[in-house]
């Protein structure tokens, strides 16, 4: 019922606002045609000053409003360098386009049509063709530049130390193997999956599969000041692990294995303190549209100390041990058996 | 060109047209107003189906606004509108993305491609070169036909029990390849996939003939050099879709291949439902660059004619020549050829090759240059203008103004450093809802309320057009200025609720405000739409040949010009479009068909 008040209510201010827009139009054509056109051109000349300076006082208020809902400090490294470089972008766009908004309202509001005034006829100089296009164009390799150096060092190969570890997206959930003792993930394949039984599609044929840990809660754990390799895959449909606080993003292709790397920097529990707020959790988030369940495709990371990382690690149970809780003895044998030959 | 040619040509159109006055009596409504080859008729054909989708299109924003906005309120009307996929006043999920992708696919393809090239290229092009019609104007009625079909079975799509497609307007396989990745992507996405591949059809006839319209059909003396910078901006749009829509037509071919006959063009190792897929070797990116092939002209055949329109507007009322008329030219190329080899920059993060990714930050920053030129030069244009604030003034000033502060949050995004973090989240809505969504509908709203007396005759109500302009304006910057803090706050888009995040559930209050804001504008919208059509009917009636003093040839036409457009010979052009000067007889500009007086030089 509600709703049609409200809807009724809008066609009523509709009517109102036509008929306000028609009567301006009579009272035009009465009071006399140029003499109101002057007129509502000077009011709109002075609107569009009040719209500059409204607009002004706007953008003050809203980064006031938004300042403090932003991110905490980048978690990683790379992230700081995400950061200062987004600071210049933003200086050098933020001179741009204030100098040129406040140029635009200006000449409209000074070169408002006047009897007085006639255009003058302008139609190019070489010289100021010339001046916007290298000036603009240096800016652009300043920012390419800085830009380029940033993404090489995103994207160069993970440091040899770095710990691998594997995250897989599936509808609607992150799963996350951990090497185990060897180090080492093993195979898998996509025709092995099972959703009860493998659900990675592990193959028992590889021994390095037999310790491997998976955290089917999306829980990432890492080692503060320790680099890590995330080894990113998809079960089906195309997802993106998204690390708003380390300011990284990486696609999980089904087929391909895309790669990821950082050095966290600041544990989950020195950012609670950072950020004031106890619930404080990093968050990995799906961004790449992957179906009805997106928005819920949630995991975190734990980046903790060495210690603690440890203790978490020795609570852990392989992925094998967890299905096949009376086969685990079988287990390393097989890894005895078959190390020597992939390790050559 | 020879001019024997030309006017031949000329004669042979006029005698065209005597025959067509001749049987005029007999011509019936069907022939006349429906299977129309009149370019007139075919653009407010393009105009009026391409207002009906922004009113659908926008409409589902709002649907969508709401869940963004109160995520926990229901909303008992929503469910009359869509039934059960607002069961008790609540969207869901599902449907939620399915909106989005609709809305995504209206706007860009079905409103800003056909309803804005598709209106201004037929309504423009003939008059302003000076030709009776189209080169082909059967081919041209078959454009806005195959339109229609496409916009038909795209309709159906929205009433099938699964829904419409619901992979987001890119629709990325494997997502949109498998029937049990999402309910959209059963029958709603096959249903898509035709009513697009009818689309680019469309899109190609239409294209073909503006381009050849422009260089076979231009009257004497309208050299390349002489013609309005819409008509420019126009060509280049057409080029643009004729060499990228063949492309995207591929990708979607193949991904009917694999979609229904088992092909593995991008599909790879894949396990759902329960089961493991037959496909290997197959690559998910392949379909993104298909894609954005396409996708990435696309937004350029969205900015083109609004940048053209615009030059046009500003220039005719601050009563001064357009600033740089070859720069605008040279800008033009410029973008146009760049447009072609800058589409990975949407696939930073896609698994692409980085270094291919450090390339295409290179080429992408380069179109920065001639974006940047063709500000200075709209600025320059307005600088000791004449200025007379009417509503397409109006907008052709916002236009500018959204175009730059989109147009710089590019310079973010098409850094690949700054885009790992950015790329997916709010702040890329904002960016291009600015750039391409509203400072493209300023162009177009420009050009509609400087067009609407030459399209039927009358004007539109000046005071329901300011308050259109003040309120769509001030709601633009209001809605996506606050976005793209959200954005570099990491929040994604395309999130149902954001409610369960800890990073990101603090913007509430702001989706909550955004919303409201969104609605307002809808409405504000509505009342153009009504301001459109009761102005058809009941506007202000033109009195005078050439209301705004504007030099160009459409309005040395009669008011409410005939099939053939000009009623004796088409007129000879004399001089470059932009002269607005003294005229010598107290007047403050002069029509390109005036011969050049005595000592003067040509531009």
């Amino acid at each position: 019922m509600s709703g049609f008040i409200t809807i009724f209510l809008i066609i009523l201010v509709f009517i109102i606002v036509y008929q306000i827009g028609k009567a301006s139009e009579y009272a035009a054509s009465i009071q006399g045609q140029e003499k109101v056109k002057e007129r509502t051109n000077r009011v709109i000349a002075w609107l569009l000053v009040a719209f500059f300076f409204l607009g002004l006082y706007g953008i003050y208020q809203c980064h006031m409003a938004l300042i403090g809902r932003m991110l905490p400090v980048a978690a990683c490294d790379n992230g700081r360098a995400f950061d200062s470089m987004l600071v210049v972008t933003l200086y050098v766009t933020g001179a741009v386009f204030f100098a040129t908004q406040a140029i635009l309202f200006w000449f409209a509001f000074r070169y408002q049509s006047s009897e007085k005034r006639t255009s003058f006829y302008f139609p190019h100089s070489n010289k100021l063709e010339i001046l916007w296009t290298t000036v603009p164009a240096i800016a652009m390799a300043i920012l390419v530049a800085i830009g380029l150096k940033n993404w090489s060092a995103v994207t160069s190969e993970a440091p040899a130390n770095a710990t691998v570890v594997e995250v897989v997206g599936k509808q609607f959930n992150w799963l996350v193997r951990y090497p185990g003792k060897d180090n080492e993930l093993g195979k898998r394949d996509f025709r092995k999956i099972d959703d009860a039984k493998n659900i990675l599609g592990l193959d028992w044929t590889d021994p390095h599969n037999n310790d491997d840990i998976i955290a089917q809660n999306g829980e990432l754990h890492v080692v503060v000041g320790k680099p890590v390799k995330l080894l990113i895959g998809s079960r089906d449909v195309i997802h993106d692990v998204g690390l708003a606080h380390f300011r990284l993003k990486m696609d999980a292709v089904p087929g391909i294995t895309t790669t990821l790397w950082f050095t966290p920097t600041i544990t989950t529990d020195s950012m609670k303190q950072i950020t004031h707020n106890p619930d404080f959790v990093y968050e990995i988030s799906c961004d790449q549209m992957c179906g009805k369940g997106h928005y819920s495709m949630r995991g975190t990371i734990i980046v903790q100390t060495q210690a603690d990382y440890d203790a978490w690690m020795a609570s852990q149970k392989s992925y094998y041990a967890t299905m096949n809780p009376e086969a685990a003895p079988a287990a390393p044998a097989v890894k005895a058996d078959s190390a020597k030959v992939v390790m050559k | 060109m020879s001019h024997e040619a030309i006017t031949l040509e000329g004669q042979h159109v006029a005698q065209g047209v005597d025959h067509h006055d001749h049987e005029h009596h007999e011509q019936h409504f069907i022939w006349k107003y429906i299977f129309s080859q009149d370019h007139k008729i075919i653009s407010k054909q393009f105009i009026i189906t391409g207002i009906i989708w922004a009113i659908i299109g926008a409409l589902m924003s709002v649907f969508f606004r709401l869940q963004l906005g109160f995520p926990d309120s229901t909303f008992p009307i929503m469910e009359k509108f869509l039934g059960d996929w607002a069961k008790g006043g609540k969207l869901q999920p599902e449907f939620y993305y399915a909106l989005v992708t609709m809305h995504g696919t209206i706007l860009v393809f079905f409103v800003l491609t056909a309803g804005l090239s598709g209106t201004f290229a037929n309504l423009l092009i003939p008059l302003q070169v000076g030709a009776r019609d189209m080169a082909s104007p059967f081919m041209n009625m078959l454009s806005y036909w195959f339109f229609f079909v496409s916009s038909i079975l795209m309709f159906v799509s929205l009433f099938i029990e699964t829904g419409p497609a619901s992979g987001g307007w890119t629709t990325y396989p494997p997502l949109s390849a498998l029937k049990e990745a999402s309910l959209g992507s059963g029958l709603g996405m096959d249903l898509w996939l035709l009513s697009m591949a009818l689309f680019v059809v469309s899109s190609l006839l239409g294209g073909l003939n503006y381009i050849s319209t422009i260089l076979n059909m231009r009257t004497k003396g309208m050299t390349m050099t002489r013609m309005p910078l819409t008509i420019w901006a126009l060509f280049f749009t057409a080029v643009l879709g004729v060499l990228s829509f063949p492309v995207l037509f591929s990708g979607f071919v193949l991904l009917i291949f694999d979609r229904n006959f088992g092909t593995s063009f991008y599909l790879s190792e894949i396990f759902i439902g329960g089961k493991a897929l037959p496909h290997i070797g197959g690559s998910a990116i392949l379909y993104q660059h298909l894609f954005w092939f396409l996708g990435h002209p696309e937004v350029y055949i969205i900015m083109l004619p609004g940048m053209g329109m615009a030059s046009e507007v500003l220039s005719t009322h601050s009563r001064k020549p357009i600033f740089g008329y070859f720069a605008m030219i040279i800008s033009l190329i410029g973008i146009t050829l760049l447009a072609f080899l800058v589409w990975a920059h949407h696939m930073f993060v896609s698994g692409m090759s980085p270094f291919l990714g450090s390339i295409f930050v290179l080429l992408t920053l380069l179109i920065a240059v001639p974006s940047a030129v063709k500000v200075f030069n709209w600025l320059t244009t307005m600088w000791r203008g004449n200025i007379r604030f009417n509503p397409p003034m109006l907008f052709a000033i916002g236009f500018v103004s959204l175009f730059i502060s989109g147009g710089l949050t590019g310079l973010f995004l098409g850094n690949s450093a700054i885009d790992i973090h950015l790329h997916d989240t709010y702040f890329v809505v904002a960016h291009f809802h600015i750039v391409m969504g509203v400072s493209a509908f300023f162009g177009m709203f420009a050009g509609i309320y400087h067009w609407f007396p030459k399209m039927f005759g009358r004007f539109m109500n000046n005071t329901l057009g300011y308050i259109h302009f003040f309120i769509t304006f001030a709601g633009a910057y209001l809605i996506f200025w606050p976005m793209h803090y959200e954005g570099i706050a990491g929040m994604p888009r395309r999130y149902y609720d954001y409610s369960a995040w800890e990073s990101f559930k603090h913007f509430q209050s702001l989706n909550s405000f955004i919303s409201i804001v969104a609605m307002v504008v809808f409405f504000t919208q509505l009342l153009f739409v009504v301001n459109f059509f009761a102005s058809i009917f009941k506007g202000r009636k033109v009195t005078t040949m050439n209301p705004w003093g504007s030099t160009t040839l459409e309005w040395t036409t009669p008011i409410n010009p005939g099939h053939g457009n000009w009623v004796g010979e088409i007129p000879e052009v004399h001089r470059w479009p932009y002269d607005y000067k003294d005229d010598g007889h107290g007047g403050d500009f002069i029509s390109q068909t005036t011969p050049l007086r005595p000592g003067e030089e040509s531009h």
